[in-house]
C-alpha cells in the first residue's frame, strides 16, 4: 500500500477519471471569458449583470430574449408575427438551410423579435434585432416584421422602440432587402406624423442598410457603450482612403463626439433611461 | 469613337470589314458590291441578335459606359430655364449631386440627380458620382423647397453608391441617407425617380423613395455591386458576371419583381449611341407620370408612396 504511493503511475490509481456520460453532464459554457479584458466569469453571474463584464464594462452581444427579460415589466411582453417565414426569392444555394439552421439555434423565425410590452407600466411597441441570426441582416421578413410593429404602434397610438443589431441588408435577397429600408421608412414617417415617439437604440453592430435607415432617424438616438455604428465597413474605408483609421472610429463614443447621437447609455441604465424618455412623451404616464 | 464593349466586338469587327471593302472598291476597279451587300445583311442580323439578347453583365457594361449620358446631359436636353442651386447650407456643396429648378413643358419642376464625370478630371471633382452627406442634405433641402412651392420633383439616379470615406462617416453618411428616406416618404408633391445608369444601394435609394420609379433598359439597381456580391458570397470578385446574373439587378428583373413601375426602352446598343433620342423617350415617361400623379392631392401622394413600398417583400405566412 505504502509502496503504491511512490509508484510512477500512481496518478492512474488516485484520480477519478470521469466517464463519458459524466463529462456530458457538465453544462457547456459554465464560464465565459471576456473578449476584451480576458477576465473569466461564471456565465450565470454574467447574465445577472445583463451580460456586461464586471471588470472592463464590455457589453457582450445579447439575444433578443435576453433583452426582453431586462427591459419589460414581468410577463407583459407579447410577441407578434412569429409565423412569418423567409423564402428564397433569388434561389441562392443553401440560403433556406442557413435560415432554418439559425432559426433552430435562436428559437426565432427571423433576425428580429417584435411585439408589445410595458416599461414601468407604460405600453410600447418594440423591435429587437438579434445578431445571432444571420448577423442580424435585414431581408423581406425582418423588414416586414419591423414595419408591422411600427404599424401596430401607430394603430395603438403608442411609442416605438427599435433595438438595432445588424450587419445591414441581406445579400441573398438582393434588391428586395434594399427596399426594406424604404418600407420601414414610410411606416416610421406615418407613425411620426401622428405625433408619436420613436426611440432608436443602437447596439453592437449597427451598420450598412440598417444604420442608413430606421436606426439613424429616431426622435432620440441612443447607443450602448462601444457599439460599432457606421455606414461602410472599416476595411472598405481603409482601402478607399488609404490611411489607418483611429482606434475608436465608428464607435458609439466617436458618433457622440461627432454629433450623431443623443446619448451613450450603459446597459444597466437602459430600462430607466427609456422609461424616463417615454414618460416625458406619453400623456398621463407621469 | 466611343469605347467598344466586349460583347459588341463581333459587330465592330464586321463593321470594320465592310468599311475596308468599301474603301478597296473605291480605290480599285473591282466591284465588290455584292459581297458588301451580303455583309451588311449579316451585320444587321448580328446587331439584332446581340443587342436583343443582352445578358445582365452586358447591361452592367453599358450602364457603366464612360460616354453614357449623365444627369446634366439629360437636364440640358429635357428642361428649359434650368438654374442650378448649390449647397446644403450646413457644410458645403457636393458636386456628386446636382440639382435645381427648371421647367418641363412649361411646368416648373425641381430636378436632382447624381452626377459623375466623363473624364478623369471631372470624375475627381465629382468624386466619381459618389456623394458625401452634404450631397444628400442638399438634395433634401431642394426637395423641401419644391414641396413649399408645390413643384413636382424629378430625380435621376446614377451612382455606384454613397462614398465610403472617413469624412463621410464623421459627418453622418448613414443619417443623411436615412433622413432622405423618411422625409421623401412624407413629401406632398409628386416624386418621380429615373435610374439612368447604376443604382448602387442606399446611396441610390436616398433619391429613390418616389411615387414612380422608371429604369432605363440597360441600367441596374442593386443592394451591392456585382463585384462586391461576388466577394461576399464566393470570396472572389472575378465572379462578378455570375453575381450580376444571380442578384437580379437589371431593369427587366426589377420590373418582374414589381419593384419598379416602368422600363424606358433604350436606343439600340445603349443611350450613349444617341442621347437626343434617349432624352425624348425619357421625356415621354416623365410626361406620363406627371399626368397620372397630377390627379392626386398631397395626402393622396403620400398614401400612394406608402402603398407602393409597403407591399415589397417576398415571404410566406
Amino acid at each position: 500500500m505504502i509502496r503504491d504511493l511512490f509508484m510512477k503511475n500512481r496518478k492512474k490509481h488516485m484520480t477519478t477519471i470521469p466517464s463519458v456520460d459524466a463529462k456530458n453532464d457538465v453544462p457547456e459554457g459554465i464560464m465565459t471569458k471576456c473578449s476584451e479584458c480576458k477576465n473569466i466569469i461564471l456565465t450565470k453571474d454574467l447574465i445577472k449583470l445583463m451580460k456586461v463584464c464586471p471588470k472592463c464594462d464590455h457589453h457582450f452581444k445579447m439575444t433578443a430574449a435576453e433583452r426582453v427579460a431586462c427591459l419589460f415589466d414581468e410577463e407583459t411582453f407579447k410577441s407578434i408575427d412569429d409565423h412569418l417565414k423567409t423564402e428564397n426569392p433569388l434561389n441562392f444555394p443553401a440560403y433556406t438551410e442557413k435560415v432554418e439552421s439559425d432559426a433552430r439555434k435562436t428559437g426565432l423565425n427571423e433576425a428580429v423579435l417584435t411585439g408589445t410590452g410595458k416599461i414601468d407600466g407604460v405600453e410600447i411597441a418594440v423591435a429587437i434585432m438579434d445578431a445571432h441570426f444571420r448577423m442580424g441582416s435585414m431581408g423581406s421578413v425582418v423588414g416586414e416584421k419591423i414595419t408591422r410593429a411600427i404599424e401596430k404602434a401607430t394603430a395603438l397610438g403608442i411609442p416605438m422602440i427599435i433595438f438595432s443589431a445588424s450587419g445591414g441588408a441581406r445579400m441573398q435577397e438582393g434588391v428586395l432587402s434594399l427596399m426594406q429600408m424604404a418600407k420601414t421608412s414610410v411606416a416610421l414617417t406615418r407613425h411620426g406624423s401622428e405625433g408619436l415617439l420613436y426611440i432608436s437604440v443602437m447596439t453592437y453592430p449597427t451598420t450598412g442598410g440598417v444604420s442608413a435607415s430606421f436606426a439613424s432617424v429616431g426622435d432620440i438616438n441612443i447607443a450602448e457603450p462601444k457599439a460599432l455604428i457606421g455606414f461602410a465597413g472599416r476595411r472598405v474605408i481603409e482601402q478607399t482612403v488609404r490611411e489607418k483609421l483611429p482606434e475608436d472610429f465608428q464607435t458609439a463614443e466617436f458618433l457622440l463626439d461627432h454629433g450623431q447621437l443623443d446619448a451613450v447609455v450603459h446597459r444597466a441604465d437602459m430600462k430607466e433611461t427609456l422609461s424616463k424618455i417615454v414618460r416625458l412623451h406619453v400623456k398621463g404616464a407621469n | 469613337m466611343s469605347k467598344t464593349l466586349k460583347f459588341e466586338e463581333p459587330i465592330v469587327k464586321l463593321r470594320e470589314k465592310i468599311v475596308e471593302l468599301e474603301e478597296f472598291t473605291a480605290n480599285n476597279s473591282v466591284d465588290l458590291s455584292d459581297e458588301i451587300g451580303t455583309l451588311k445583311v449579316r451585320l444587321k442580323n448580328l446587331e439584332e441578335e446581340i443587342y436583343e439578347n443582352m445578358e445582365p453583365w452586358d447591361r452592367v457594361q453599358v450602364a457603366r459606359h464612360p460616354q453614357r449620358p449623365t444627369t446634366i446631359d439629360y437636364i440640358n436636353m429635357l428642361f428649359e430655364d434650368f438654374m442650378q442651386l448649390h449647397g446644403d447650407r450646413a457644410y458645403g456643396d457636393d458636386a456628386a449631386i446636382v440639382g435645381g429648378i427648371a421647367s418641363f413643358e412649361s411646368v416648373p419642376i425641381t430636378v436632382i440627380g447624381h452626377q459623375r464625370g466623363k473624364d478623369t478630371k471631372e470624375n475627381v471633382k465629382r468624386n466619381f458620382g459618389m456623394p458625401h452627406p452634404e450631397g444628400y442634405r442638399k438634395a433634401l433641402r431642394l426637395m423641401k423647397q419644391a414641396e413649399k412651392f408645390g413643384r413636382p420633383i424629378i430625380c435621376f439616379i446614377d451612382t455606384k453608391g454613397a462614398f465610403p470615406g472617413k469624412a463621410a462617416e464623421e459627418r453622418g453618411q448613414s443619417e443623411a441617407i436615412a433622413r432622405n428616406l423618411v422625409e421623401m416618404a412624407g413629401l406632398t408633391v409628386p416624386v418621380i425617380s429615373i435610374v439612368i445608369g447604376e443604382g448602387g444601394s442606399g446611396g441610390a435609394l436616398a433619391l429613390g423613395v418616389a411615387n414612380h420609379i422608371h429604369m432605363l433598359e440597360h441600367s441596374t439597381y442593386s443592394v451591392i455591386s456585382p463585384e462586391g456580391a461576388a466577394t461576399i458570397l464566393w470570396k472572389d470578385s472575378s465572379l462578378a458576371k455570375q453575381a450580376a446574373e444571380a442578384m437580379k439587378i437589371t431593369a427587366p428583373h426589377l420590373k418582374e419583381m414589381g419593384i419598379i413601375d416602368a422600363i424606358i426602352p433604350e436606343v439600340r446598343g445603349g443611350a450613349h449611341r444617341d442621347s437626343k433620342a434617349q432624352a425624348i423617350s425619357i421625356g415621354n415617361a416623365i410626361r406620363t407620370s406627371l399626368d397620372e400623379l397630377g390627379t392626386l392631392d398631397g395626402k393622396g401622394l403620400v398614401d400612394h408612396r406608402y402603398d407602393k413600398f409597403r407591399c415589397i417583400g417576398v415571404f410566406s405566412e
